[in-house]
């Protein structure tokens, strides 16, 4: 596991190039600064100013090397390197709130935004007047999207939402691509056909099941797309298999909200939030059951010593307690809320390293077998 | 021109109402169902002195609605033994639990006599088992109890 500290700022969201050897992240403000690795040092190596506000988010295109960043002034700028610098170029998301979210499709030839106008803009590039036109996605959503993410047939989309539900929608667009096949989620996909929605009416039955309980913060589709996790903020966690047999099933958790969540594997997930340490779940698809797999972040353990009875006094005077340590000093690697989770290498399906960055300016890289062997070195 | 900046009486006017695009809650409080039965409580009281039946027979119901019940599982809370309260709250599933924890919150809200004592310790029983996580759920829970 390793840690570098970025910033004494949050860092607002990040995006990796496809070689991991550039990062590209938000300081908090209205530019995006790329950093190029360096050995161990990171070193600033751009700075993207066009913004007017907040940058809320930025996607990497791998293979076409393509930046797209959104941001709080309603504006969307994709970004192609030319000759070692980064130019970009507006693109009209007609919104009239702020942009919240972003994400490139798998194909790279759109990309989605969410933002505070309740709608989705799924933004291509039309070739015959050289400009990026936008569709927009508006029924039912009836708040901010708060996170997207892109099935691998490039055509389905999910959106997590703080009306309290996690939608999957066809974004679809003719001009593009080609029709899609079927897939367990749905046959028929016009743009905007909305395929499954999360916590319907059997949700009224179950008072435990995660419907209509908080803001939607992260969804995450699986490597196969046949899966779809999302967390949300009432300290749940869910998972839905596309289909006719739809299971949902849901698992609150004893931790604070989680807000960011991606597959490793087709069966396990990682999940982390306000608690500051990333969080395994592993889903049996044959039972349908999620279940709680361990906290990754197993602190050292701190050397007892034996503490002086003057000690014990001044802590019990301090803090109402005799112990030197209260158990609120965090012993994570991270010292803030993360908010962002992104696989590095091996995929969704078998992921072997991924980074979290977080308000506390820092990024964590999170070696998978490592930080599982720990868990269960813990619990044995 | 000028005579129409006189009046001042458009900043009254709401206009938020007038937003066809307005968010409207569509959930129900879930107020109007029937609280337990006392009668029927106060018999388990008697049957079980030492009562697992409580909180696990309100949360059968789903969302008893209004002051009675509230005052109800109060006064049921309270007839616990203190060395119970552990032993009943690991009785109970998840959604008993949060259930458990909402009606404690509820409890905290209105408190009388030595209620808030009694709460309190069974705030610390079921945090031990349902942790932040059911805390959470309570403040983000959308039909009250």
């Amino acid at each position: 596991m390793a840690y570098h500290s970025f910033l004494l700022e949050p860092i607002s969201c990040h995006a990796w190039n496809k070689d991991r050897s550039q990062i590209a992240l938000c300081p908090n403000n209205h530019e995006v600064h790329i950093y190029k690795k360096d050995g161990t040092k990171w070193t600033k190596i751009h700075e993207l100013k066009e913004h007017n506000g907040q940058v809320t988010g930025i996607d990497w295109a791998t293979d076409s090397n393509r930046i797209v960043t959104c941001g709080a002034d309603r504006n969307a700028y994709v970004w192609t390197l030319k000759e070692g610098t980064w130019k970009p170029t507006l693109v009209i998301l007609r919104i009239n709130r702020a942009a919240r979210c972003v994400k490139w499709s798998p194909k790279e030839n759109k990309f989605a935004v969410g933002s505070g106008s309740r709608l989705i803009s799924i933004c291509y590039f039309e070739q015959e007047n050289d400009w990026w036109v936008c569709k927009h996605i508006k029924k039912p959503i009836r708040s901010t999207i708060l996170s997207l993410d892109w099935h691998p047939n490039n055509v389905l989309l999910a959106a997590g939402s703080c009306d309290f539900k996690c939608r999957v929608f066809s974004a679809y667009i003719k001009e593009v691509e080609e029709k899609p096949g079927p897939t367990p989620w749905g046959s028929k996909m016009p743009f905007g056909e909305l395929l499954f929605e999360s916590g319907g009416s059997e949700a009224a039955a179950q008072t435990s099941a995660g419907g209509g309980g908080g803001w939607v913060h992260s969804v995450c589709f699986s490597h196969s797309g046949n899966r779809l996790a999302w967390t949300s903020h009432d300290s749940t966690v869910s998972v839905a298999e596309g289909g006719k047999t739809g299971m949902l099933t849901s698992l609150s958790s004893e931790t604070l909200p989680l807000l960011c969540v991606t597959f490793i594997t087709e069966n396990s997930l990682v999940a982390a939030g306000h608690d500051c340490y990333p969080v395994l779940f592993v889903y049996d698809g044959a039972k349908g059951g999620l279940t709680f797999g361990g906290k990754l972040d197993v602190p050292k353990q701190a050397a007892q010593k034996g503490i002086s009875a003057r000690e014990r006094f001044q802590n019990l005077d301090r803090r109402a307690s005799e112990s030197q340590s209260t158990d609120k000093d965090l012993n994570t690697l991270h010292k803030n809320s993360i908010s962002q989770i992104s696989v590095l290498e091996g995929g969704r399906n078998q992921c072997t390293k991924f980074c979290t960055t977080g308000m506390d300016g820092g990024m964590g890289v999170w070696d998978v077998k490592v930080t599982l062997s720990l868990i269960v070195r813990f619990w044995l | 021109m000028s005579k129409n900046t006189v009046s001042d009486r458009f900043r009254k006017v709401d206009v938020d109402e007038y937003d066809e695009n307005k968010f409207v809650d569509e959930e129900d409080g879930g107020e109007n169902q029937g609280g337990p039965d006392e009668a029927e409580v106060d018999g388990l009281l008697r049957q079980y002195p030492s009562a697992t039946g409580g909180p696990e027979g309100l949360g059968a119901r789903e969302r008893p609605g209004g002051e009675r019940a509230e005052l109800l599982v109060v006064k049921v809370l309270s007839s616990f033994k203190s060395s119970d309260i552990e032993k009943a709250v690991g009785s109970l599933d998840k959604a008993g639990v949060d259930l458990l924890m909402k009606y404690i919150y509820r409890g905290f809200e209105k408190p009388s006599d030595n209620s808030s004592a009694v709460l309190l310790q069974w705030h610390e029983k079921a945090l031990a088992v349902g942790g932040v996580g059911s805390i959470v759920r309570v403040l983000t829970a959308r039909k009250t109890v």
